[in-house]
């Protein structure tokens, strides 16, 4: 794109540390005992390996062993990073009425609240008052989940977490079919 | 002379001695105390496997039952020391079999153990009960299966954190079924599913089993089988601590911790559901040591857990933990001795956490015990490190990690020399110190003017001049252990102190600026030290004499030049001098 070279990236950088600051891997050459000094010519690999090795675009130039954490630690915080990042719970979502179903991930959201915001957005709907002893109330809608055992769950009555991992599908009754799911008279 | 005391009264008295240190001094008496303590010395420990030869130890001491040896150097942790350097154990083991038959324990620290060294130790000491495998590497389960197949009383093997071939798990199932003498295991390093039922059956039978660390691939909904038959437990390392969310699985571990009322320690909690935090809480208040480094839980749960724990006294955790944990951490944990932080994105450019030098300042405040600390953190101030000086004066064990490299103090910009110096003019009882940040000459200028009783010390991207390192060499009166990487250190510091090397273990220095030059001449005046030059781009002396060598390994031996080199290293002396002039 042409006009990169007219916008300046560093001054709207966001950073770390004070403007004016440099923040940069290669610092760690400006202090070392030059070899010139020592009246000769011979090219110090190992002092000029880190700026030779740098590379334009690279965010950081990682040097070796540093960090000091041991490669036991380090392939232990990959692993479960990875598990973490890769595996979303998604889940099919249905409405009564609706001519087709839609699927969302569980793991997107940080608890009942968002949630539901979501499918209320989704579905373009109301979800009432959620309280444990009438369930939703205020709007003909309720949202419900199938669990691991295949039975119909009001949503909202244990721990997200628990949620999280027993529920297989949800489902958003309408009508006198959700009244009947804990919906106060 | 007529009244000097019978041999067996002596060996008597010298059987209550332990420590080396004792064991030395009356070796040096007179020649008879010299005799009669060589018979009766039991353990031995070799702090550096190259600075003596099996034959010189085997000669000397002859009934030895116990071994305990270190191989390569510490900066071997952290990918600094090439792939086939060394510490090779079987020559130890080989000589061993046929010299100490009634051999009980061997302990290693990074060594190459092969599973042929496994499988004559399991054949040669007919008593062997101890096997310690600290970061090795080189042998299989198959060497693990032999171990477990022939060493018929054997008490304890541990595989601390060593790199395993993982063939499968079957090795486990090579415990005889009459084998009821295990104390200790620990397989956390490895990653292949065993037997549950063989391990099930082992733990069933060993009634005398103390410590047991599972390995990730056992499942938490399977640990209350095995805690149920091992109540007397104080070390339990757990499998992986997730598992999905089901009431039953919860209340059947929570019952299982309930029982274990001799429980000290606790680690593992391998990806950690906060779910099922809770179930421990029983064994809480009984802990005094919690690894929770692989436990990728937040700061609020990790608070709430520490908070249960009064009295704790090692904590090993994420930089989850945050501040805020740390400040849970220095209200409820007041015999707190040392606290490991470590990184839980080291290679991040940006910090991912909420964990900064005030972390630390508040536990330096609220743990008046606290001696031992290792901190990883991205920034540090001088104002911060004066504060943790003044507050913990018993401190013994100082490692901070800076995560970028010469940071500055980040309130100053100011190198962090103060804030160190404050450290070992306070902490006058230091042993071991670990340096980041953006230092100058001047921080080792205080270091060897202080720091009396320092014995290990690791310095990276610091300095800026030889006077760095002098001050450290000519000052330092109980330094042990030398690692430097990346410094503008040459040779002048290291020729003038030439003599200081001989009164320590080991000196490694990489990617500083030692010439080739001084590395020869080191090697030909000092006949005692060994001089490795370890240069992977080839033979030094195609280079002209100045040039820098790129890693540079020197230690005090009985044992001459090694024999066992990769061709990647060379070891200065006479010899060699002669060879390439």
């Amino acid at each position: 794109m042409a006009h990169e070279n007219e916008l300046n990236f560093k001054a709207t950088e966001l950073r770390l540390g004070l403007p004016g600051t440099e923040i940069s891997a290669a610092k760690n050459n400006n202090k070392r005992a030059s070899p010139e000094e020592n009246g000769s010519k011979c090219v110090i690999s190992s002092v000029k390996s880190s700026t030779e090795n740098e590379t334009a675009p690279e965010p950081k130039a990682q040097i070796v062993g540093w960090p000091p954490v041991r490669s036991y630690r380090k392939n232990n915080i990959i692993q479960t990073k990875k598990t973490e990042n890769e595996t979303g719970i998604y889940v099919k979502v249905s409405m009564d009425g609706a001519p087709y179903l839609r699927k969302i991930d569980l793991k997107v959201y940080n608890g009942y609240q968002e949630l539901l915001k979501a499918l209320e957005t989704m579905f373009k709907f109301t979800i009432g008052e959620y309280s444990e002893r009438e369930g939703y109330k205020g709007s003909e809608y309720a949202p419900a989940y199938e669990d691991k055992d295949g039975d119909l769950m009001l949503v909202g009555d244990v721990p997200w977490n628990m949620f999280m991992s027993s529920c297989k599908r949800l489902r958003i009754m309408k009508g006198s079919e959700a009244r009947g799911l804990g919906c106060g008279v | 002379m007529a009244y000097s005391f019978p041999e067996e009264v002596l060996e008597h008295v010298f059987s209550f001695l332990c420590s080396d240190k004792d064991r030395n001094a009356v070796s040096l008496v007179c020649k008879s105390w010299y005799e009669i303590e060589r018979w009766c010395r039991r353990r031995i420990f070799i702090g550096n496997c190259y600075s003596v030869t099996p034959d010189i130890v085997i000669r000397r001491f002859p009934k030895v039952r116990s071994m305990e040896m270190k191989g390569k150097p510490h900066f071997a942790d952290f990918n600094l020391v090439p792939e086939g350097w060394g510490a090779y154990v079987y020559p130890w083991i080989s000589a061993m079999s046929v010299a100490y038959p009634l051999l009980e324990e061997i302990k290693l620290k990074r060594m190459v153990v092969t599973d042929e060294c496994l499988e004559l130790i399991s054949k040669s000491f007919k008593s062997f009960k101890v096997l310690v495998l600290s970061s090795c590497e080189g042998f299989t389960t198959d060497g693990l299966a032999s171990i477990a197949a022939n060493c018929r009383n054997l008490r304890e093997l541990d595989l601390k954190e060593s790199e395993v071939e993982d063939l499968s798990g079957h090795w486990l199932s090579h415990f005889p079924e009459h084998c009821t003498s295990l104390v200790s295991l620990n397989m956390s390093c490895l990653g292949s599913e065993v037997s549950f039922s063989a391990l099930e059956r082992l733990v069933g039978r060993c009634p005398n089993l103390k410590t047991l660390r599972l390995n990730r691939a056992v499942p938490l909904e399977k640990l209350p089988n095995l805690l149920s038959r091992a109540p007397q437990l104080v070390e339990l390392g757990t499998g992986t601590y997730s598992s999905e969310v089901r009431v039953d699985i919860f209340s059947n571990l929570s019952e299982a911790f309930s029982v274990c009322k001799q429980l000290k320690g606790l680690s593992g909690l391998w990806d950690a559901v906060p779910a099922y935090l809770p179930a421990m809480y029983s064994v809480c208040p009984g802990l005094t040591s919690l690894n929770l480094s692989y436990a990728t839980i937040q700061s609020p749960d990790l608070s709430k857990l520490v908070s249960q724990c009064p009295n704790l006294q090692r904590l090993w955790v994420l930089d989850y933990i945050e501040d805020s944990g740390l400040e849970a951490l220095a209200t409820s944990c007041k015999d707190l001795q040392e606290l490991r932080v470590f990184p839980s994105d080291p290679f991040g450019a940006e910090p991912n956490v909420s964990l900064t030098e005030q972390g630390l300042v508040t536990v330096s405040e609220g743990c008046p015990k606290l001696q031992s600390v290792l901190y990883f953190c991205r920034q540090m101030s001088n104002a911060a490190l004066v504060t943790i000086a003044k507050n913990r004066p018993n401190m013994i064990r100082f490692r901070l990690c800076i995560i970028e490299p010469q940071a500055p103090d980040y309130v100053t910009l100011e190198p962090l020399d103060t804030g160190f110096g404050a450290i070992v003019k306070s902490c006058k009882e230091l042993r071991r110190l670990s340096l980041s940040g953006l230092l100058t000459d001047r921080v080792f200028e205080y270091i060897g003017t202080h720091a009396k009783k320092l014995e290990m010390l690791s310095i990276a991207f610091a300095g800026d001049s030889d006077l760095g390192l002098h001050h450290v060499l000519s000052g330092c009166e109980s330094l042990r252990k030398l690692e430097i990487r990346d410094c503008p250190f040459g040779d002048k510091a290291l020729l003038a102190n030439a003599a200081k090397l001989e009164t320590m273990r080991s000196l490694w220095m990489s990617s500083c600026s030692v010439s080739y030059g001084a590395c020869k001449l080191l090697g030909q005046k000092m006949p005692r030290l060994n001089v490795e030059v370890i240069d992977e781009r080839g033979p030094p002396e195609l280079r002209p004499e100045i040039c820098p060598v790129e890693k540079l390994y020197i230690y005090r031996t009985v044992a001459g030049r090694r024999i066992d080199m990769p061709d990647f290293i060379w070891t200065m002396d006479e010899d060699a001098a002669l060879q390439h002039s």
